[in-house]
């Protein structure tokens, strides 16, 4: 973990709510997909944990949805705003247990960290696919770049206004060696429920630090507890108690 | 030169800078970042005589300059932290630490603390009466005067290393528990802990915290802090270390002014992992530019 400086390249709007934010900066803590960064944002005291959406050469991109205070701050930011982050926090994906045809799942502001994570997969020499669920059309974002990744790619909308009509679950391949998925933690659940492999699976919880200090994150698993900073985000199916 | 040692009950500590107790871990986090031996010392997460989970989640709320925390005491209990965290700890930090300790009855304290007592690592034993997300314990302790007095003395039998009593802001008369703890033996007191508040989702018409009010911390308890640690430097003479909402080497000052003989440092931590370190670093340049030569010449300067 270490705390630097990033600068604002490019601030845009991605979807209904949702802004694709490019910085540049030292990326090198970025070890695995899955990870985030905290950042902090001038006048509000706690950080905001956002997921690396991808990284690398410099340059950090994140996903992320206005819900509030500070993510409302952000999307007003400009190109060339300096922003103190923390980077190279949580566990992150394992992608050596993905076999050949591993299944990402994302759901809403959950897709982001897949986009790294089919990268790093595709260039393991594996051929993944993903589905990923909205709510509707106008909230779809990152189906073109994971395509453009060659991942066979299926969309899902609840209200059946674009792609799949349903939830994530509704719309799941037959065939894969392994998942990996982020999203609410309902679409989790119900994800486990109907996978027939086992999985990894990115969880969100109020944090104060983010780097493993302060116990504000802590959840219990099957084996122990875990802090999901830094034992988690991400946890395996098996040890996951709902 | 400037000199920012303080000393607490014979403790010589370098600087009077000391993360606050379930801000910090037990170390090993801030230790991959820098070398925590520039620290004055620093005091562990509040231990049990069990392990704890704690409280369920949302444990963490954000407030205007500063936070809600409703952890709960998660620790490992002191037989883990005895066996597993102190001697992680030793590889990282060779200085004396503060051991914080919490319980649910005096037996508790008194069990915990003798535990403790043949630890070497440990220079000063912290009890904190005043923890406010637990139920049927911590803040119980540290709203009486009287069980105030009780712990001080269970504990005061169990070791015979410094005992310093954590007090809480959520009373009426802190100088009354103040005097209470030093009557009944304490070495020191560390003040404040954190303050009872809630916050609530609009949305969702509930509390954001799951154990509906946690404590407040951070810049936002600065001015409350600073005000009793002031009242109590008046009413005792047994050294205070102070504490909330302390997030500069300017804050550190004001505090000793108002009587603290050594600090700590809790919210900062969390938002700024190297927050004590830029302080500790900082130090030297505010004394000079405030004309100060010793740190140590200063507490309790501004009464
Ligand atoms: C590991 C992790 C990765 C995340 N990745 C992304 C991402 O890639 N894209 C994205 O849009 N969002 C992501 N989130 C959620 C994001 O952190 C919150 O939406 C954001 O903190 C909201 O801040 P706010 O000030 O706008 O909302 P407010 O509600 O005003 O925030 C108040 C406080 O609550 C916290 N908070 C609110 N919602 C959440 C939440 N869902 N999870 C954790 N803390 C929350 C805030 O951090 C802040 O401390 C992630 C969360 C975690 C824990
Ligand atoms: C996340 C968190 C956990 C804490 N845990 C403890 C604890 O275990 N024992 C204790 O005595 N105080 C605990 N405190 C209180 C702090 O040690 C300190 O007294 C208080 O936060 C005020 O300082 P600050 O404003 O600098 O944070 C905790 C505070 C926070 C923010
Ligand atoms: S947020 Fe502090 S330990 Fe996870």
């Amino acid at each position: 973990m270490t705390d630097s400086i990033f600068e604002i390249l490019e601030n845009k709007k991605l979807a209904r709510d949702v802004y694709c934010m490019r910085l540049s900066g030292d990326t090198s803590q970025i070890t695995r997909p899955g990870q985030f960064v905290n950042i902090k944002i001038d006048g509000l005291f706690l950080r905001r944990p956002i997921s690396v959406c991808d990284a690398g050469g410099n340059v950090l991109t994140l996903i992320y949805k206005v819900v509030g205070e500070g993510t409302r701050r952000m999307c007003e930011m400009r190109k060339g705003v300096k922003l103190s982050l923390l980077t190279g926090l949580g566990n992150g994906y394992d992608t050596s247990k993905s076999g050949d045809r591993p299944l990402l799942v994302g759901g809403g502001v959950g897709t982001p960290p897949l986009y790294l994570l089919a990268k790093k997969l595709v260039s393991e020499g594996k051929r993944p696919c993903a589905v990923i669920g909205f709510n509707t059309k106008d909230e779809v974002f990152l189906e073109k770049e994971l395509k453009a990744l060659g991942v066979p790619l299926t969309v899902a909308c609840a209200d059946g206004s674009y792609g799949e009509k349903g939830f994530v679950t509704d719309a799941l391949p037959g065939d894969y060696t392994y998942f990996y998925a982020c999203g609410p933690e309902p679409m989790l659940r119900a994800l486990c429920d109907a996978a027939h492999t086992s999985g990894q699976l990115s969880f969100e919880e109020r944090m104060g630090c983010g780097f493993g200090a302060c116990m504000g994150c802590s959840c219990k698993t099957k084996y122990k507890n875990k802090r999901i900073c830094k034992d988690g985000p991400v946890l395996e199916k098996e040890e996951i108690i709902w | 030169m400037v000199n920012t040692k303080v000393t607490l009950s014979g403790l010589t500590l370098d600087n009077p800078v000391i993360p606050a107790s379930g801000t910090f871990g037990y170390g090993y986090e801030f230790a991959e970042l820098y070398d925590i031996n520039i620290l004055g010392s620093f005091s562990f997460k509040g231990t049990t005589k069990e392990g704890r989970f704690g409280n369920p989640s949302p444990r963490i709320a954000e407030t205007p300059s500063g936070m809600l925390n409703a952890v709960g005491l998660q620790n490992p209990g002191v037989e883990a932290v005895i066996s597993e965290e102190l001697p992680k700890l030793k590889k990282v930090f060779n200085k004396k630490v503060i051991a914080n300790v919490s319980g649910f009855s005096p037996e508790d304290y008194a069990y915990t603390c003798e535990r403790l007592d043949g630890e070497e690592q440990v220079g000063i034993i912290e009890c904190n009466i005043s923890c406010p997300n637990v139920h049927g314990g911590g803040m119980a302790f540290g709203a009486s005067p009287e069980a105030a007095a009780e712990i001080t003395r269970v504990v005061k039998k169990v070791t015979k290393k410094p005992v310093y009593m954590k007090l809480s802001p959520n009373v009426t008369d802190i100088k009354a528990v103040a005097l209470a703890c030093e009557e009944a033996g304490a070495d020191g007191l560390s003040l404040i802990n954190t303050l009872l508040g809630m916050r609530i989702d609009i949305k969702g018409r509930k509390p954001l915290l799951a154990n509906r009010t946690g404590g407040l911390s951070g810049p936002a308890v600065f001015p409350v802090a600073l005000r009793m640690v002031y009242d109590v430097y008046e009413a005792v003479k047994i050294p205070v270390i102070g504490m909330g909402g302390i997030m500069s080497a300017e804050d550190i000052v004001e505090m000793m002014l108002a009587g603290a003989s050594a600090c700590q440092v809790g919210a900062a931590n969390l938002v700024d992992p190297f927050a004590c370190k830029k302080i500790i670093e900082d130090l030297p340049r505010v004394m000079e530019k405030y004309k100060i030569k010793s740190l140590e010449e200063i507490i309790g300067g501004a009464h």
